[in-house]
């Protein structure tokens, strides 16, 4: 089995982010093995692939979400604009002010609707009208209807997929320039699903999306890239390790992939 | 792309050098607070030593065994108060760890509506809150004057046994163990209720679809399973009777006069210092220093083997 | 006539049926005497307290030995100064050792080691705390030249209500979910302004609680006092001066061979424990409070 890889040609200037020779370990475990990507800007990236393949790791990687694990070690590049974001003087917050994350389960916090947007602008020195932020972000994120009358209520106070939209609403209100989706949708239902699928097509004008998802269908909808990720098991690991199988349009990882790997996940004739 | 409009409104994309130090500052100063603990242990260990060391000169290891404590004559040995320590605590543990873990069997197990059970387990828990100093006026004007008469009959019937063997008049170490038990008690039944709750029921399940009746259970199945919880909050009530301090002192008689008899005035490591160190100058103060260092080591000993255990057993039956 | 299923019937003469039986009666009366000393205890300081309470007593200093009447004002006074003090010094300590735990020592060997510090601090008995803390600064007189002080009587108490604190900040810190650190670091908040802001506000409650259970504790605690912040017969004359506390009032007059004495010492006794009693439903109202 070999490691192969595609890189699509994005010119430079296209490019939001790169990973170069990327190998992510979790102490002596090696959970995704020499990653080349390209992430274009300003379009929907969506990272498909079996579970424990390393998707989630590679995505927080993006914002060095994974400093957080003691165990947690990466070797190789990954480049934003033009700067190595593992560099040594590379400060973790500066990057996640520019990139910004939605995470897999809805995490507002313990404040009020308002609180919760206004806390990440603050943070980010917003110096414009707060009100009008916290309406137009909430407007984006396709949730404004739902809290307009309760804006000094707790975030808690929402349904499911109301604080997962709040939350979207949180990232762009920092008007980040990348924002990474870990399956933002798995705890949704389809209507939900729905709604926050239009918030993405919405934001991929300003935005730069990276999204995980384990829904082929919603792949297909929102997204313009398709990276899909596998996991194998190595002679002397001590697990399966994960590695990209094959990057590509989403039109082309679908309709005609050219692994033997990907055509089996994408029509679900996969082990 | 974002929208270069906006972007000029966020005006700490950068972080700012100070917001840096900050957030370095704050990670120093939490560490610094952390390692205080360890300092003040340390410091606890070192301030104690230095002022012990010159009654660690003058009478070395004998001072563990030497049962006279005259100030006059400058002789100083622990061995009463060393001995009223472990043995108040010994006794102290012997009454309370049956009738604490009757209690915390009684707690779990059905015998009355759990609603009522709640109630007696926060009465338990409130006994805990009592300060020692109240127990201790209570000891003196209630417990050992309506114990007396008993402790009396005790003494008249089984006199002949070293322990009995003189009269009860007043405060003594008996009046002493019984205040420690009631002072552990709440320790040990509130350790032993949680560690049998925490019991999966279907253990209890499967003894009893194997035929044991209801006893043969808890004896065979549920204490074992609960034990490292249970010998836990043992050695914390250990640890907390060998410490304690003013009840006891208040109760015991404070005498430094050997005797094996539990009827008589006695003494403790912690009484001792209550008593005298207000008192004390010149070579006394170190001797106390002295007791005190034993004091610590004994404690230290006891709570490490108490850490220890219940790593051990926990590892076992989780 | 026998039925063939008698069998199955409870026979309570069966050996194992009386075993049973008596275990469990031996249970039940573990239980009752175990409440015994509690309702004593309580019954007896109560009713004595009640007997015995004046309100004068709460503006009147001690009696000198022989007179008769006097309160416990002094005192009483002492006990929420010593208390304050304490806390002024073990709760910031406290909290930020447990947030160190909590926030930043994930995983390695030096909070590991101030894990097992504050377990062995914690069994520290209290009377060595009052000699650490006399060897410490009343024996040198560290504090500006003065020996026995509220202040020393603050350290003692907050070396033992250290222990405490740094547990329950450290416990309830870990309650918060992982994921509300996440959503703040996400949107570029740093660690500082995600611990104050948003880990340390949602662990208010249960932090709150153990802080006051250990105030409760601390306000009856004795044998760190009687030779670090001593006793004073007269009104707190200041942080550095000896204080009178209610714990070391009760200490000092139950063995007293004078009426007045031993009446305010159950005076004493009994505001304490209401006191304590008291903070112990706060601290149970505040953890219920959270759990809504
Ligand atoms: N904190 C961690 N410590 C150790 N190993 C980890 C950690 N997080 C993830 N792993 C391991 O890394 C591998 C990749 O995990 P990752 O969460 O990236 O998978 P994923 O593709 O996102 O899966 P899923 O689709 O289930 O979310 C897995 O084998 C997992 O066990
Ligand atoms: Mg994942």
């Amino acid at each position: 089995m070999t490691f192969s890889t595609h890189i699509t040609d994005v010119p430079d200037e296209q490019v939001a982010i790169t990973c170069e020779d990327v190998t992510i370990s979790y102490g002596a475990f090696e959970a995704v093995k020499s990653v080349f990507l390209e992430v274009p800007r300003g379009k929907v990236t969506a990272f498909i692939g079996p579970s424990g393949c390393g998707k989630s790791t590679v995505l927080r990687c993006f914002n060095r979400m994974n400093d957080l694990i003691p165990s947690f070690s990466l070797k190789g590049r990954i480049i934003y604009e033009g700067q190595d974001l593992y560099a040594k003087a590379v400060d973790p917050v500066e990057v996640r002010r520019r990139i910004g994350m939605v995470f897999q389960r809805p995490n507002p916090f313990p404040k009020s609707i308002y609180e919760n947007i206004a806390f990440g602008a603050r943070i980010n020195g917003y110096t414009g009208d707060m009100d009008e932020l916290v309406e137009r972000s909430l407007r984006r994120a396709a949730v404004w209807d739902e809290c307009k009358d309760k804006l000094q209520e707790s975030g808690y106070s929402l349904s499911g997929g109301q604080q997962q939209r709040l939350c979207i609403a949180r990232t762009i209100a920092t008007q980040p320039d990348v924002i990474l989706m870990d399956e933002p949708c798995s705890a949704l239902d389809p209507i939900s699903t729905l709604k926050v699928e239009e918030t993405m097509h919405e934001l991929k004008k300003d935005f730069t999306i990276v999204i995980v998802t384990h829904n082929m269908q919603q792949a297909v909808r929102v997204s313009d890239m398709t990276a899909f990720y596998n996991a194998v098991a190595v002679e002397g690991g001590t697990g399966k390790v994960g590695y990209l199988v094959e990057f590509d349009e989403t039109a082309n990882i679908f309709n005609n992939p050219r692994q033997q790997a990907t055509q089996e996940y994408v029509s679900g004739r996969f082990g | 792309m974002a929208s270069s409009g906006s972007e000029g409104l966020y005006t700490l994309r950068h972080r700012p050098p100070s917001d840096k130090l900050v957030d370095q500052s704050f990670r120093f100063l939490v560490t610094a607070l952390a390692a205080l603990v360890a300092i003040i242990l340390f410091a606890i260990f070192l301030v104690v030593t230095l002022d012990a060391r010159e009654a660690i000169a003058k009478f070395g290891l004998g001072f563990l065994v030497n049962s006279t404590w005259n100030p006059s004559t400058e002789n100083f040995g622990a061995f009463t108060a060393i001995y009223g320590t472990l043995l108040t605590s010994a006794l102290a543990l012997l009454l309370a760890i049956p009738l604490g873990v009757g209690t915390a069997i009684f707690l779990t197990e059905n015998f009355i509506p759990s609603r009522y059970r709640t109630i007696i387990g926060n009465l338990v828990e409130l006994l805990a809150a009592i300060p020692s100093v109240v127990l201790g006026l209570w000891a003196i004007f209630v417990l050992e004057p309506v114990l007396r008469p008993l402790l009396q009959l005790i003494h008249r019937l089984l006199g002949w046994i070293p322990f009995f063997s003189t009269m009860p008049t007043g405060p003594g170490v008996m009046p002493a163990v019984l205040i420690l038990v009631i002072m552990v008690l709440p320790i040990i039944t509130a350790i032993s209720r949680d560690s049998l709750n925490q019991v999966p029921p279907d253990l209890r399940q499967a003894a009893y679809g194997v035929g044991a009746t209801r006893w043969t259970s808890i004896f065979k199945v549920l204490l074992p399973a609960a034990i490292s919880g249970i010998i836990g909050g043992v050695m914390l009530a250990l640890g907390r009777a060998l410490g304690e301090t003013m009840a006891v002192t208040m109760i015991i008689g404070n005498s430094n006069n050997f005797t094996l008899s539990w009827f008589a005035p006695g003494n403790t490591i912690s009484a001792l210092l209550a008593n005298q160190f207000g008192e004390a100058d010149g070579l006394q103060v170190h001797a106390l220093m002295y007791a005190a260092l034993v004091l610590m080591i004994i404690t230290f000993i006891v709570n490490v083997l108490a850490q220890w255990i219940v790593k051990r057993l926990s590892l076992k039956y989780s | 006539m026998p039925s063939p299923s008698a069998d199955l019937f409870f026979r309570p003469g069966l050996l194992r049926n009386r075993g049973n039986q008596l275990l469990t009666i031996i249970s039940c009366l573990c239980a009752v005497i175990v409440l015994i000393p509690l309702f004593c205890v309580i019954a007896y300081v109560l009713i004595k307290g009640i007997a015995v309470i004046r309100p004068q007593m709460f503006f009147e200093l001690p009696p000198a030995p022989g007179m008769e009447g006097g309160g416990i004002a002094n005192a009483f006074l002492g006990t929420i100064i010593v208390t304050a003090l304490s806390c002024l010094f073990s709760i910031p300590v406290g909290i930020g050792g447990g947030i160190y735990l909590a926030e930043y020592g994930a995983g390695n060997r030096f909070s590991d080691f101030i894990r097992f510090g504050t377990n062995v601090l914690a069994g520290v008995p209290s009377i060595i705390a009052g000699v650490f803390i006399y060897g410490l600064v009343v024996a040198t007189r560290l504090l500006f030249g003065n020996s026995y002080s509220a202040v020393a009587g603050g350290l003692a108490l907050a070396v033992l209500m250290l222990p405490t604190i740094i547990k329950t900040t450290d416990e309830g810190l870990k309650l918060v979910p992982q994921e509300l650190r996440w959503g703040s670091l996400g949107v570029g908040a740093s660690k500082f302004v995600t611990t104050m802001k948003v880990v340390l506000p949602s662990a208010v409650a249960p932090i709150a609680t153990g802080i006051v259970l250990a105030i409760a504790r601390s306000a009856g605690e004795t044998a760190p006092l009687i030779f670090t912040a001593l006793f004073s017969p007269f009104w707190p004359e200041g942080i550095f001066k000896p204080i009178a506390t209610m714990s070391v009032l009760v200490f000092n007059f139950a063995i007293m061979p004078y009426e007045a004495q031993i009446t305010l010492a159950w005076a004493a006794s009994f505001v304490l424990v209401f006191m304590i009693l008291g903070m112990n439903l706060v601290a149970r109202w505040i953890s219920g409070l959270a759990k809504r």
